[in-house]
């Protein structure tokens, strides 16, 4: 199959390559690039664990093509942490308890990082709304609901 | 339970932080499909569209023409080494790959092996398979009809689709208790087919070295020990020895007892790896996992309950059929087909009971395991507490008391179930009594009351439920033989820092930061000194992994033992450093200090050193031990649950308003990790109360194959857990320590329904199966006269 060129900017590092029109974005990252934070845990978008975020918005990368990603920028849970200091977020989930195995956790970061910078100070509800199109099977949510509004106070606070 | 050592120790009863988190938050765990090697091929695999059919041909040709394309596997491929059956985990058979027939719908039909990942999964589309359909038998009541079509005619000797019967209890006591019962109530209760759908679907790299005949297998398993002398005695006639096999167990997505069973895509992959000597990767997608990985539930019961008039009960007598699919390929410990179902006298002092389980063959995926319960007993929970519900309501006494006058009392244990287990410990009514007045019992009723005259539809339900955990005792516990112990190893460095290795498998537990606690509360060493390792079977004690809540009952109480015969050791090495004698020594985590002379002590880290630097003559150097723990009886974990529900007339719609959840586990080695354990545990407990079934057709097609309609609870229906505890140590574990990961899964779908069921009773609606969704209760408001 004829491969075409694209060019996207991942986790502030410029990346090229020559891809399958139809490679799929998460396969892309995972294999291509070898950022494995990424993960798959549905074939119809509804679990959420390939949640990264798009030019500011979460996307799940099973639903969109890499060559969709062309010229634009990619944010994925290896890239949350700058300078050797943990994203609020990953402090607020290793605080709070909340995750398990770790499959879902990257995209809960993810669908999080994006969520709380539209809503800084969010209500519990919006919270299990914000996440509802990520699935998690060991924490019954509690927890993650906890460690995004830890996150959020200490965003909202000046944190990172 | 207060702590024992201080929080730098960080021994039982501390919240430590868990020492996994800092490589997931970052993106940094190594699950198998993360795992890349050199010239690694990928496997891709061909799935019946027939629930059951002939195979009359597989043409390859096409797919084999596609760049990329190496291989196309067979039944007929795997039948010239014999690998086209493989044995189930209860002696059955099981279809690796078919010869001549299909017997469900996404059964392995053939197998790709390509370059890439998309271009085997290309080479599967262009497989093309003729097969001649067959007559489809779903139901299992029908499955035993005389004229329905034998399913299994692999086996000479078949005549029809029943696997087995299987009964437990005294039927002659219990029939005459029911003859003598002044009240009895009988209820069919369906438990359904689910799906444990862990994040992570299953998946392995196998990679076979031909110059070393060593075959290394990265994989989704539980139970990795197990796993590998599966494979060596499947496939020693092919040369695969067990010295030569390494199973690693990496960083697992979620269990929940789906990563127990060999699945047929694990033994191609491995078949092909051997056959070509490069790394082969086979990762199932979605579709795949639900369609064709073991299936949980799927029990057909039927019970009655006997009493008296005043409320106390008398006998249980349960009939069930148990849906198998195409084989028996469950997950229990061999000797019992039924799991640990008799434990389904549950929370009750019962004086007679008997429980019989006919297991059927059916044209489904195999399967029978445990979806996040010990073998069996959420059914006998749903069981046993619906019953109890039905009672109580029957004979019009609050539930509550009723459940309060018919527990088995703290001063009667150990008890003696007229099922034959031995209970280890509990406090029934402590824990009912504490979930009461957390949600606040008495006002909820009259709360209920108020809107009842409203006509509004409000439900109070418990559900007071007994687990039986931590399998097992060798005498009776075994899986093909293997007894199910675990074990622990121990090493502690001179500097004072200490490996440790377990026989089981966390997939999300946290053991690595609980087991490190267990050697921190015995050694004094702080549990950030200790590393913790598990699932690779080249360096980990052997084991029979982790399921069915076991790991704090067997590893965990290994690991305490094991650190106990270290103790042992480093008391004698600080005698002979203090000049003293041993029985003059005492202990404080982390030292030994003479008795009386506190400033004469020897810490752990020193005696560490000792021990490869200034041992005593005689003693052997170093300081490491090992335990295999044969636990002497099974843990009884327990808890009151309640929960309150209001349904929505207009849409049939429950929803679940407050849900209380009192556990009693034990001794509690990291609370913010239970907790953890339980709102997990109830989440999966509401999926199957209203959500989660899997269903097919008359023709044997799936109806929820996918995330699309097979419904896993969102942050949004999942209400928020409020949990609380009791502690009613086990008396013969260690630590005193229960396991705890399964109850609330166990426990909560008893109350969701007895909520719902409470809050229509007046209406005359007696039972519900699972899952309760909108039109079953919307069909049931209409049918009852509520046209709201």
């Amino acid at each position: 199959m004829a491969k075409i060129g694209i060019k996207v900017k991942v986790n502030g590092v410029e990346r090229a390559a020559e891809v399958e029109p139809r490679l799929l974005l998460v396969h892309f990252l995972r294999e291509n690039l070898r950022l494995t934070g990424t993960h798959i845990g549905c074939d119809t978008s509804h679990c959420g664990a390939c949640t990264v975020v798009l030019d500011g918005k979460a996307i799940k990368s099973c639903t969109i093509f890499a060559v969709q990603a062309n010229g634009r920028e990619i944010l994925t849970v290896e890239g949350l942490e700058q300078d050797g200091k943990l994203h609020a977020l990953q402090e607020g989930f290793f605080q709070e308890h909340g995750l398990q195995c770790g499959y879902c956790t990257p995209g809960m970061l993810m669908t999080g990082y994006a969520f709380l910078k539209s809503n800084s100070n969010p209500t519990e509800g919006e919270i299990r709304h914000a996440i509802s199109g990520n699935l998690c099977r060991c924490t019954g949510y509690v927890n993650i609901v906890k460690a995004y509004q830890n996150a959020a106070a200490k965003l909202r606070g000046g944190g990172a | 339970m207060t702590p024992k050592t201080p929080a730098e120790i960080g021994g039982m009863g501390h919240s430590v932080k868990r020492k996994e988190d800092p490589r997931f938050i970052r993106g940094q765990g190594t699950y198998v499909d993360d795992i890349v090697l050199p010239d690694m091929l990928y496997l891709d695999i061909v799935r019946s569209p027939y629930a059951h059919a002939t195979i009359k041909s597989i043409d390859t040709s096409k797919a084999l023409a596609i760049p990329g394309v190496l291989a196309v596997i067979t039944g007929k491929d795997l039948a010239q080494y014999n690998l086209h059956w493989m044995p189930t985990l209860m002696s059955d058979t099981q279809m690796v790959l078919p010869v001549d027939k299909v017997m469900y719908q996404a059964q392995e039909v053939a197998a790709v092996l390509a370059t890439e990942r998309y271009i085997a999964a290309d080479g599967a589309d262009a497989v093309e398979v003729d097969y001649d359909p067959l007559p489809v038998v779903v139901d299992p009541k029908k499955a035993l009809l005389p004229d329905a079509p034998v399913l299994r005619t692999d086996k000479p000797d078949k005549k029809d689709n029943h696997i087995w019967h299987w009964e437990w209890g005294d039927r002659a006591a219990t029939d005459q208790a029911f003859k003598e019962a002044e009240v009895t109530v009988k209820e069919d209760i369906y438990i359904p087919r689910i799906h444990v759908s862990s994040i992570e679907t299953c998946g392995c790299v196998a990679s076979f070295d031909k110059v070393k005949g060593k075959l290394t297998v990265w994989m989704t398993t539980q139970a990795p020990h197990a796993i590998r002398t599966v494979f060596a005695l499947v496939a020693g006639h092919v040369g695969l020895a067990e010295h030569k096999i390494q199973i690693i167990s990496p960083d697992i997505g979620g269990g929940f007892g789906g990563k127990v069973p060999v699945y047929p895509g694990y033994v191609i992959a491995v078949a092909a790896s051997v056959l070509t000597g490069k790394p082969v990767k086979w990762i199932e997608d979605r579709m795949e996992n639900i369609q064709a990985d073991s299936f949980a539930r799927d029990y057909h019961i039927t019970a009655e309950l006997a009493g008296k008039k005043d409320g106390q009960l008398t006998a249980l007598r349960i009939k069930t059929i148990a849906d198998h699919g195409y084989t028996d390929a469950a997950a229990n410990p061999s000797k019992f087909p039924a799991g640990l179902f008799h434990i389904c006298t549950g929370s009750y002092d019962l004086k007679a009971a008997h429980v019989e389980v006919d297991g059927v063959y059916t044209n489904k995926p195999p399967g029978g395991i445990a979806y996040r319960c010990s073998f069996r007993v959420t059914e006998a929970v749903h069981a046993i507490e619906r019953m109890a519900d039905l009672m109580a309501h029957e004979i019009g006494m609050d539930p509550a008391e009723f459940r309060i006058k018919n527990f088995i009392k703290p001063e009667q244990f150990p008890y003696k179930s007229a099922l034959g287990w031995e209970y280890d410990s509990g406090d029934y009514a402590g824990a009912l009594h504490k979930a009461m007045e957390k949600i606040g019992y008495a006002e909820l009723k009259k709360e209920q009351a108020e809107k009842r005259k409203r006509g509004e539809l409000m439900g109070i339900g418990i559900s007071s439920f007994t687990e039986i955990v931590g399998a097992g005792p060798s005498k009776h516990f075994d899986i093909l033989g293997l007894k199910m112990f675990d074990s622990a190893e121990i090493r502690i460095h001179p500097t004072g820092k200490a490996i440790a290795r377990f026989g089981t498998k966390s997939q999300g537990q946290g053991h690595e930061t609980t087991y490190a606690q267990i050697i921190a509360e015995e050694l004094g060493i702080p549990v950030d000194d200790i590393a913790v390792e598990e699932g690779d079977t080249d360096t980990a004690p052997y084991g029979l992994g982790t399921y069915a809540s076991r790991s704090t009952p067997t590893a965990g109480a290994a690991g305490a033992v094991a650190a106990r015969k270290i103790r042992d050791k480093a008391k004698k090495i600080a005698a002979y450093l203090l000049e003293a004698h041993e029985d003059d020594l005492e202990w404080e985590p982390g030292k030994f200090f003479v008795k009386g002379s506190p400033d004469r002590a020897k810490t752990i880290q020193e005696i560490s050193l000792a021990a490869y630097t200034n041992h005593p003559q005689g003693m052997e150097a170093g300081l490491e031990a090992v335990s295999y723990y044969d636990p002497p009886n099974l843990t009884y974990p327990f808890g009151s649950y309640i929960c309150v529900v209001d349904i929505d007339k207009g849409t049939g719609e429950v929803k679940v308003r407050r849900f209380v959840a009192v556990d009693d586990c034990g001794n509690i080695i990291n609370p913010m990790i239970v907790e953890g354990q339980i709102h997990g545990g109830l989440t999966m407990g509401l999926g199957p109360s209203l959500y989660e079934e899997i269903q097919y057709d008359e023709s044997g097609n799936i109806l929820q194959g996918s995330f699309m309609n097979y419904l896993l609870p969102t942050a949004v229906e999942t209400p928020n857990w409020e949990t609380d505890k009791t502690c009613t140590p086990s008396p013969h574990h260690p630590l005193g320590a229960k396991g705890v990961g399964e109850s609330a899964t166990v426990g909560a779908p008893a109350a969701i329904v007895n909520a719902v069921v409470d809050a229509l009773w007046h209406l005359g609606v007696r039972h519900i199966d699972i899952p309760i969704t909108p039109p079953k209760v919307w069909k049931l408001l209409r049918e009852n006269g509520v046209t709201e």
